[in-house]
């Protein structure tokens, strides 16, 4: 997997979390920290985000593997690791 | 002729600044149309026209605030007019800063009719048109790089540093006052609001525990079919509850004006959404009690994403009939919330917690969540009230019906 690929699902990532919460500076999230804990995000706006991933890069996300997107790292590992596959 | 006044968007609000006109005189309008955003302490707000016509003129120009109530723009009617004006609120008799109403048929200075013209062109965050004001920036030069163009607030701050002999301004940070929010002045508002139903509304407050174990359950299984699109959260089945526990004790829904409790006209059940750089805003769903759950899902995740993002509309600030706080992702247990005037009854819900569970003489562990009612005791009574939280107990039972 290339590494222009990594950015590009960062950024990906950052602006769907931007879409949710335009006021949080994406520079100081800790990507290896839990999202929610770091910016109040609640649950309406978490499945909006996800919704968001979903809709910019076009894979879908079961359910049961939303855990799997705590953390930026996780967000980006986890969405590539998709796109591979498909 | 009518005049389009500057509608009440909650309790809260004495006073709103006209931020652009999405019509022009000549524009044919009907019911429910934008036709102008308004500033309030509480963001930006998109307001509709309860009349349809033809706008005859505009009053109001943008940059200008007025009162609740003061006339906006002239309207030619076609006779069909809405049933219900939004309730006029008492004209504050501070001084305000609008011009008197006077149709401005003759051209204006050009320069005006340019700097507006370009204000309706270009998209503007409010907190990019503060700093502008702040940093000298004239809006024309911005490039927008936010959603369909739109200027936001670093583009203006790159702009200013591009200027010859601009000083760099510090970074924002991480929290700050998004939409050009005041937070001050939303405290404000809200206080004012909140102080007014403490010592208007005779509080009285119910509390029950509802077990979760069918709703989630099935909300489980589910989602485990649905595609991320059509995901539904456990909020939408309590909003769901409230709004049909509500039609079956209508005490609960409607407004207290005038010395008289007037029943809603349908179900909107308003939000309580907290918004990250603090405040409150909420904005009500309408006619829950009609909509299917997926509906009122996607109603849901639309109108959590327009507070955020500062794309709310009128009849959403002055509809709601019942509101719904749910602070159980703030790990609360139980709220007991203030009613937000002139509704009559606020629901709380807490956190889902895992708690001993008796039934048949047999003690297991549920996944149970704290209902309360605030309820306004000029309209109901706590049998009443116990009589709707036992309803939407019992709706949550089931979810499928929901």
């Amino acid at each position: 997997m290339s590494k222009s690929q990594e950015i590009e699902i960062r950024e990906v990532v950052l602006r769907a979390l931007n879409n949710v919460a335009p006021e949080v500076d994406a520079g100081a999230i800790d990507p290896s920290k839990n999202l929610r804990d770091q910016i109040d995000i609640d649950s309406v706006d978490f499945l909006n985000f996800v919704i968001g991933l979903h809709k910019e890069l076009g894979i879908e996300i079961p359910d049961a593997d939303v855990s799997k997107l705590g953390t930026l790292n996780g967000c980006v590992a986890y969405l590539q690791s998709r796109m591979k596959g498909s | 002729m009518s005049e389009f006044r500057m509608p009440s968007l909650g309790a809260d609000m004495e006073f709103g600044t006209l931020v652009d006109w999405r019509v022009k005189p000549g524009d044919a309008v009907k019911r429910g149309d934008v036709v102008a955003l308004v500033e309030t302490e509480k963001g930006v707000i998109e307001v509709e026209i309860f009349e349809s016509g033809v706008i005859d003129s505009l009053i109001v120009q943008p940059g200008q605030k007025v009162p609740v109530g003061a006339p906006l723009a002239l309207v030619r009617g076609d006779g069909v007019t809405a049933k219900v004006q939004p309730p006029a609120a008492p004209v504050p008799t501070a001084p305000v800063e609008a011009k008197p109403a006077v149709e401005e048929k003759h051209a204006p200075k050009v320069t005006a009719i340019t700097a507006i013209e370009e204000l309706r062109r270009a998209r503007v965050s409010p907190l990019a048109r503060k700093r502008a004001q702040e940093l000298g920036v004239e809006l024309s030069t911005v490039t927008g790089t936010g959603e369909e163009g739109l200027i936001t607030a670093s583009d203006v701050e790159k702009a200013a540093l591009a200027k010859p002999g601009a000083e760099p301004t510090p970074p924002a940070a991480p929290m700050v006052a998004a939409k050009g929010l005041d937070l001050q002045a939303m405290r404000r508002v809200i206080a004012a609001a909140m102080a007014r139903s403490k010592r208007e509304i005779p509080h009285y407050y119910l509390a029950t525990t509802i077990d979760m174990s069918k709703s989630l359950n099935w909300l489980a299984a589910e989602n485990a079919e649905r595609p991320v699109t059509k995901r539904l959260l456990y909020s939408a089945l309590l909003i769901r509850a409230v709004a049909l526990a509500a039609r079956e004790v209508p005490e609960m829904n409607g407004f207290w004006m005038d010395g008289a409790f007037k029943p809603g006209e349908g179900v909107h059940v308003g939000m309580a959404i907290s918004l990250r750089q603090g405040g409150l805003i909420n904005p009500a769903i309408h006619d829950v009690d009609k909509k299917a759950l997926d509906e009122l899902m996607e109603n849901m995740l639309d109108l959590v994403n327009r507070a955020r993002n500062g794309h709310l509309r009128s009849s959403e600030l002055s509809d709601g009939t019942i509101t719904v706080t749910n602070l159980g992702e703030q790990g609360v247990e139980s709220v007991f919330g203030v009613i937000y005037p002139p509704q009559a009854a606020l629901v709380g819900f807490g956190k889902i917690t895992e708690r001993p569970f008796a039934s048949g003489g047999l003690v297991g562990a549920r996944p149970m969540i704290d209902a309360t009612l605030s309820g306004d005791h000029r309209v109901s009574d706590g049998h009443r009230g116990g009589r709707f939280l036992l309803a939407v107990a019992r709706l949550l039972q089931e979810p499928e019906k929901l």
